[in-house]
C-alpha cells in the first residue's frame, strides 16, 4: 500500500477493510506534502492539525464498525470553499484575515465520508484567471514543468493531485477553471451538472455558472468523491432535486455503440499540428473503442466567450460588492464610508477582478442593460440549443480541453488571449452540461523542451454524469495516458 | 435646506387638488428571516439573530421562506390582486453599511401580485377606494446608529451597525395616485394596516418600525388633467405624522405654484419637529439600482396552487366587516370602526350579534356597559367570563321585558364577575320584572285603596296623579313590577270604580 500514489480507491478500501489506518495515510502524506508543496506552491495553507483530528475520527468511526466511501482518503480543497476554523481567502487580499466559522456543504460531505482535509490550495483571485497567476498570495507551479502554469482557476487543486500532494481535491468550474488545469496537470478534472453539487460555502464569483467538482488521478476516483457530494442541499435553492445515480460502480470497458459528436467550428487544425495530432489520436482512440464519430454543428459556439464575458462578470460585480470592509476581511479606513469602501476596494482586489467588476457594472447600468445583459441571456439560450440539437446526433461530444498545453509564466500579458484558454470549456458552461477533462497524451509545446500533458473534454446532456464517467472511464483504460508521464524529478 | 411653514388660505387651497399615491413598506410577521432559519424576533440584543446568510457571509446562500411568499400572497388575494403564474427575484445593487450583500433582494418587473385595491372608509363615513399597483416581497436592511451625541450621522466618529433586522422580510406595496386629501391617505393607511392584522400577515407596529410609508405628493388645480409634478415625501413614522407631512407638503407646492414657481421632482424628509418637509435628493441624483435576476434563486412557478390553498381559507376583510356592520346592522360609522379595529372584540361581537338576532342591542351593551367594566379591570371583554352567548341571553332578557334595564346592568355586573348564565342570576337575586296580571292587579287595588283621596282627585280630572300611584304600585312591588303593565291597571281599575 502505497498513501502517496495509491487512488482514492485503494486507500478507503484499504482503511475500510482494516489494512491501514487514516492517521497512517495522514502522517505519511503530510510530511511529503510539505516537501512536494516547496516547488510547486499548490498549496495556501497545510492544515496537518485538522487532518489528524478527521483522521482521529475516521479511525474511530471504522473501528465502530462503519464503513466509509473516502476513508482516509487526503482532499485538497480549493481556497473558496469555506472550511470552519480555517483561513479562506479565495485567493485575495480582500479575504486574506477571514477564517471561515463555518464548512460548504460539498466539503462537509467529503468530511462524513471519511475523507481527510490536507489543505487549502491557491487559486485565482475569486476563481478569475485561467493560470493560476491571478493570485494575490503566490503563483503555483506546473509539476511537469515548474517553469510553466498550472492552468486556472483551481490552480493548487490541480497542482496539487497531479504533484501527488494530494490524492483528490475540490475545484469550481464557472468557464473552465476545473478542465483547463485538470489538462495542464495531467488529471482527471470533472464538472458536473449546474446544480448537481450544493454551491452554500463556495465563494461565489457567477452565481449560475459556477459548479464544484472533483480532480483525481482516475476516472474512478473522480466519480467516488463526486458520488460523495452530489445532491440536493436545503442551504442552496439551485441545487437540483434529483437523484443522483451512483456512478463509481461498473463502469464500462468500452464504446460501442456510442455516438461521439466531434464540432465542426472547433477548428483544432488552428491550434497547431502537434496539438491537431493529439486530438486526432484521441478520437481515433475512441473509435477504436467502438463509438461511431459523427460531425455535429454548434453554431453559436463562438459567441461562447462574448457570452460569457458579460454574464459572469454582470454577477461578479454584484457577488463581490459584500466586500467592502464593514464586517469582515480586509479595511482601510477613510474620512467616511464612501471614501473606506474605495480604498478597502482598491487596495483589497487585485486588477482581473477590478476589470470583471467594472465590466460587469457597466452590462447591468441603465440603458446598456439590454443590449449587454439581456442579449447575452438570450444568446445562451440559443448556445443551449444548439447542444440540445447536436445531442439529437450524438451521445456525448469531444473536443479540446484547453487552446494549448501549459504555458509559462507572464505569457498571456492580454486578457483576451488568456479569456481564448477557455474557448472550448466556456459554451458547454453556458448550457450546463456536466463535462469533464481526461488526460489524452503529450505534447512538446512550441518552444519548449518536455512533453506536456494534453487533456480530452467530453461533455454529454445535463444530468446524465453517469454515462459522460462511463465514457472518459473506457477511453482512460485503454490508453493510460495519464501514467506516461511523471512529475519533474525534484518532487519524485 | 430648513424649510419654513407654509400656509395658504383656505379659498386659495380650494382651487387646487392633491393626488398622492402611497407605497408602504411592512414587516410581515414570520417565524424566521426571509432567506435563513434566523429569528425573525424585535428587541433581541444586537446582533443576536444572525447567520452567515444574513450577514452575507462569502459563500453564503439564500432559500426563501415559502411562509412569507404565502403571505404576500394571502394579501393580495384580499385586495382582489392578480397573482401572476410566474414571479421572480431580483438584485437590487447599491452600497449601503446596514445592508450586508450590497444589494438588496427584491423583485423588480415580476411582482407577486399586480393590481387589485384598497377599499377604505373616513372618519364621517364616506367611503373610498385606491387601486393598488402591485405587492412585492424583499428582505430589510439592518440598522445603523451613529457614534455622536445626538445619534444622527452628522458629527459622528464611527457608526454601529445592528443586523438582527437585516433579511427580515418586507412586503412593499404600492398605491396608484388615487388619493385626493391627507385624510383619504391616512384612511388608506388604516385600512391596510387593518388588513394586515387580520391576515396575521404583520402586527404593523409602527412604533418598532414594522410599517413604513413614503407618499408621493404633487397638485393641480381643480378640472386640471395632467398631474403636477411630484415630490416623493419620505421618514413618515406614524399615521398622525403622514398626515402632517402631506398637509404640510400640499401648502408648500401651493405656496410655490401660487408665487410664480415650479414644483421640483425630488425626494423630501419630513421633519416632525419642525412641521416641514425638506430636500434630500433630487431626480438626477438618483440611483441606477442596476436589477438583474438574482442567479442564487429559482423563479417562483407554484403561486397558482399557493393561491388555491389561500382562497381555501380566506376571512372577512375589516372593510367588508365595516360595510356589514354599517349597511346590515345599521351600526353607526363611528361605533362600526371601533369594533372592527378590536379584532378579537368584533369576533366576540359577531357571535354575541347572532345568538341574540339584536345587533344593535348587543352592540350597545358591547360598547357601553361591558366596555366600562372591561376598562375598568383592564381584561379585554373576549377575554373575560361573560361569554356571547350569555349576552345574546340578557339581549333577550330585555327585548322580552323579563328585566328592566337597570336590572340589566346589574345582572352584567355581576356576570362580569362571577360568569355564567343571566337567566339563573336574575332568578336567584329575585330581579325578574312581575308582569302577571293579577299579581299586579292585586297590588293596584292595594295601593287604590290605600289612597281614597288621591283616587279622588283622578275622577275628578287630575290625572297627572298617575304618576305617583303607578310610583307607589312600583314601590309596593320593591320595584319588580313590570311599569307599563301598572299604569295600564291602575288606569283601568280607575275608570271602572
Amino acid at each position: 500500500m502505497d498513501p502517496i500514489r495509491d487512488s482514492a480507491v485503494a486507500i478507503a478500501a484499504a482503511v475500510n477493510r482494516g489494512e491501514t489506518r487514516a492517521s497512517a495515510i495522514a502522517a505519511a502524506i503530510i510530511p511529503h506534502a510539505a516537501r512536494v508543496d516547496t516547488h510547486v506552491d499548490a498549496y495556501l495553507q497545510l492544515t496537518p492539525d485538522l487532518m489528524r483530528a478527521q483522521a482521529e475520527r475516521v479511525d474511530a468511526r471504522i473501528a465502530a464498525g462503519e464503513r466509509l466511501p473516502l476513508a482516509g482518503v487526503p482532499v485538497a480543497i480549493k481556497d473558496n470553499m469555506c472550511l470552519e476554523g480555517t483561513r479562506t481567502t479565495a485567493g485575495s487580499r480582500i479575504l486574506g484575515n477571514f477564517v471561515a466559522p463555518y464548512t460548504a456543504t460539498a466539503v462537509q460531505r467529503l468530511l462524513d465520508a471519511g475523507a481527510l482535509p490536507i489543505g487549502k490550495t491557491n487559486l485565482d483571485e475569486f476563481a478569475m484567471g485561467s493560470s493560476g497567476e491571478n493570485s494575490a498570495f503566490k503563483m503555483t507551479r506546473n509539476p511537469y514543468d515548474l517553469e510553466r502554469v498550472p492552468g486556472g482557476s483551481s490552480a493548487g487543486s490541480a497542482a496539487a493531485v497531479g504533484a501527488f500532494a494530494a490524492t483528490i481535491s475540490l475545484g469550481s468550474d464557472t468557464g473552465g477553471s476545473i478542465r483547463e488545469p485538470a489538462a495542464f496537470c495531467n488529471v482527471v478534472g470533472f464538472k458536473p451538472t449546474y446544480g448537481r453539487v450544493s454551491r452554500y460555502g463556495l465563494i461565489a464569483f457567477a452565481s449560475s455558472l459556477d459548479q464544484i467538482g472533483p480532480f483525481a488521478r482516475s476516472v474512478e476516483d473522480a466519480a467516488l468523491v463526486y458520488d460523495a457530494i452530489a445532491g440536493k442541499d436545503p442551504l442552496d435553492a439551485t441545487s437540483l432535486d434529483l437523484r443522483s445515480e451512483p456512478t463509481a460502480t461498473n463502469l464500462p470497458r468500452d464504446l460501442r455503440g456510442v455516438r461521439v459528436g466531434i464540432v465542426k467550428e472547433f477548428d483544432t487544425a488552428a491550434l497547431g499540428e502537434s496539438i491537431a495530432g493529439c486530438y486526432h489520436r484521441a478520437y481515433e482512440d475512441l473509435a477504436a473503442l467502438g463509438a461511431t464519430l459523427v460531425d455535429v454543428s454548434l453554431p453559436t459556439a463562438r459567441y461562447g466567450l462574448a457570452t460569457y464575458y458579460l454574464i459572469a462578470p454582470a454577477e461578479c460585480s454584484s457577488n463581490l460588492a459584500r466586500f467592502d470592509g464593514v464586517r469582515y476581511g480586509l479595511r482601510v479606513d477613510g474620512a467616511d464610508v464612501g471614501e473606506m469602501y474605495e480604498r478597502t476596494r482598491a487596495t483589497g482586489f487585485g486588477p482581473e477582478v477590478k476589470r470583471r467588476i467594472l465590466i460587469g457594472t457597466y452590462a447591468l447600468s441603465s440603458g446598456y442593460y439590454d443590449a449587454y445583459y439581456v442579449k447575452a441571456q438570450k444568446a445562451r439560450t440559443r448556445i443551449a440549443e444548439d447542444f440540445s440539437r447536436a445531442f439529437e446526433r450524438c451521445d456525448v461530444i469531444a473536443s479540446p480541453a484547453a487552446s494549448s498545453p501549459a504555458f509559462g509564466f507572464n505569457a498571456k500579458s492580454d486578457p483576451v488571449a488568456m479569456y481564448l484558454m477557455d474557448y472550448y470549456t466556456i459554451p458547454g458552461s453556458l448550457a450546463g452540461l456536466p463535462s469533464l477533462s481526461v488526460p489524452c497524451g503529450a505534447v512538446v509545446p512550441d518552444g519548449g523542451t518536455r512533453a506536456m500533458p494534453m487533456g480530452l473534454q467530453l461533455a454529454t446532456p445535463l444530468f446524465t454524469e453517469r454515462a459522460l464517467l462511463g465514457y472518459a472511464h473506457a477511453y482512460e483504460q485503454a490508453t493510460l495516458h495519464a501514467e506516461k508521464l511523471d512529475p519533474v524529478e525534484a518532487l519524485r | 435646506m430648513i424649510g419654513e411653514r407654509t400656509t395658504v388660505s383656505d379659498d386659495v387651497r380650494a382651487r387646487y387638488e392633491a393626488v398622492i399615491g402611497i407605497e408602504c413598506h411592512v414587516e410581515l410577521k414570520t417565524a424566521s428571516k426571509m432567506f435563513c432559519g434566523c429569528p425573525n424576533a424585535f428587541g433581541s440584543a444586537p446582533n443576536t439573530n444572525v447567520c452567515p446568510v444574513c450577514l452575507a457571509l462569502p459563500g453564503a446562500l439564500p432559500v426563501p421562506n415559502a411562509k412569507a411568499i404565502e403571505q404576500i400572497v394571502r394579501a393580495g388575494v384580499a385586495f382582489g390582486a392578480e397573482i401572476p403564474a410566474h414571479a421572480k427575484f431580483d438584485r437590487k445593487n447599491y452600497f449601503y453599511p446596514d445592508m450586508p450583500k450590497n444589494y438588496q433582494i427584491s423583485q423588480f418587473d415580476m411582482p407577486l401580485t399586480v393590481g387589485g385595491a384598497v377599499r377604505y372608509w373616513l372618519e364621517d363615513g364616506t367611503r373610498g377606494e385606491c387601486r393598488l399597483t402591485r405587492i412585492h416581497l424583499e428582505e430589510d436592511t439592518g440598522k445603523s446608529t451613529h457614534a455622536s451625541a445626538d445619534g444622527r450621522l452628522a458629527g459622528a466618529t464611527s457608526s454601529l451597525v445592528d443586523f438582527n433586522r437585516a433579511g427580515v422580510p418586507l412586503m412593499e406595496c404600492v398605491g396608484e395616485p388615487d388619493l385626493r386629501s391627507a385624510d383619504e391617505a391616512v384612511a388608506f393607511l388604516e385600512s391596510l394596516a387593518r388588513t394586515f392584522r387580520e391576515l396575521g400577515v404583520s402586527d404593523v407596529k409602527m412604533e418598532e418600525g414594522s410599517l413604513r410609508c413614503d407618499a408621493n405628493v404633487s397638485v393641480r388645480l381643480r378640472g386640471a388633467a395632467e398631474y403636477g409634478t411630484k415630490a416623493e415625501i419620505k421618514n413618515m413614522n406614524s399615521f398622525r405624522s403622514a398626515r402632517r407631512a402631506i398637509e404640510s407638503e400640499i401648502a408648500r407646492q401651493i405656496a410655490v405654484i401660487e408665487g410664480g414657481g415650479r414644483v421640483i421632482q425630488e425626494t423630501r424628509g419630513w421633519d416632525e419637529t419642525a412641521g416641514v418637509t425638506h430636500t434630500q435628493r433630487s431626480k438626477e441624483e438618483a440611483h441606477d439600482y442596476r436589477y438583474f435576476p438574482d442567479p442564487d434563486l429559482v423563479p417562483l412557478d407554484s403561486l397558482p396552487a399557493a393561491v388555491d390553498a389561500v382562497r381555501a381559507t380566506l376571512v372577512e376583510t375589516p372593510y367588508d366587516r365595516y360595510v356589514r356592520y354599517v349597511d346590515t346592522f345599521g351600526i353607526a360609522s363611528k361605533q362600526a370602526t371601533q369594533l372592527v379595529d378590536d379584532a378579537p372584540l368584533s369576533r366576540w361581537f359577531d357571535r354575541a350579534a347572532a345568538a341574540s338576532g339584536q345587533p344593535l342591542a348587543a352592540m350597545n351593551f358591547v360598547l357601553g356597559d361591558l366596555s366600562r367594566l372591561a376598562n375598568e379591570s383592564g381584561i379585554a371583554i373576549a377575554d373575560g367570563k361573560v361569554t356571547p352567548e350569555a349576552l345574546a341571553e340578557l339581549v333577550e332578557l330585555t327585548q322580552s321585558t323579563t328585566i328592566s334595564s337597570s336590572a340589566a346592568k346589574k345582572v352584567l355586573e355581576i356576570l362580569w364577575t362571577e360568569g355564567g348564565s343571566p337567566k339563573a342570576i336574575v332568578e336567584r337575586e329575585g330581579l325578574a320584572q312581575v308582569s302577571d296580571r293579577g299579581a299586579v292587579a292585586v297590588l293596584v287595588t292595594e295601593v287604590l285603596d290605600a289612597n281614597p283621596k288621591v283616587v279622588a282627585d283622578y275622577r275628578a280630572g287630575k290625572t297627572n296623579v298617575l304618576g305617583f300611584l303607578t310610583g307607589a304600585v312600583m314601590k309596593a312591588s320593591r320595584g319588580k313590577a313590570n311599569p307599563a303593565l301598572a299604569q295600564e291597571l291602575l288606569r283601568e281599575q280607575l275608570e271602572q270604580k
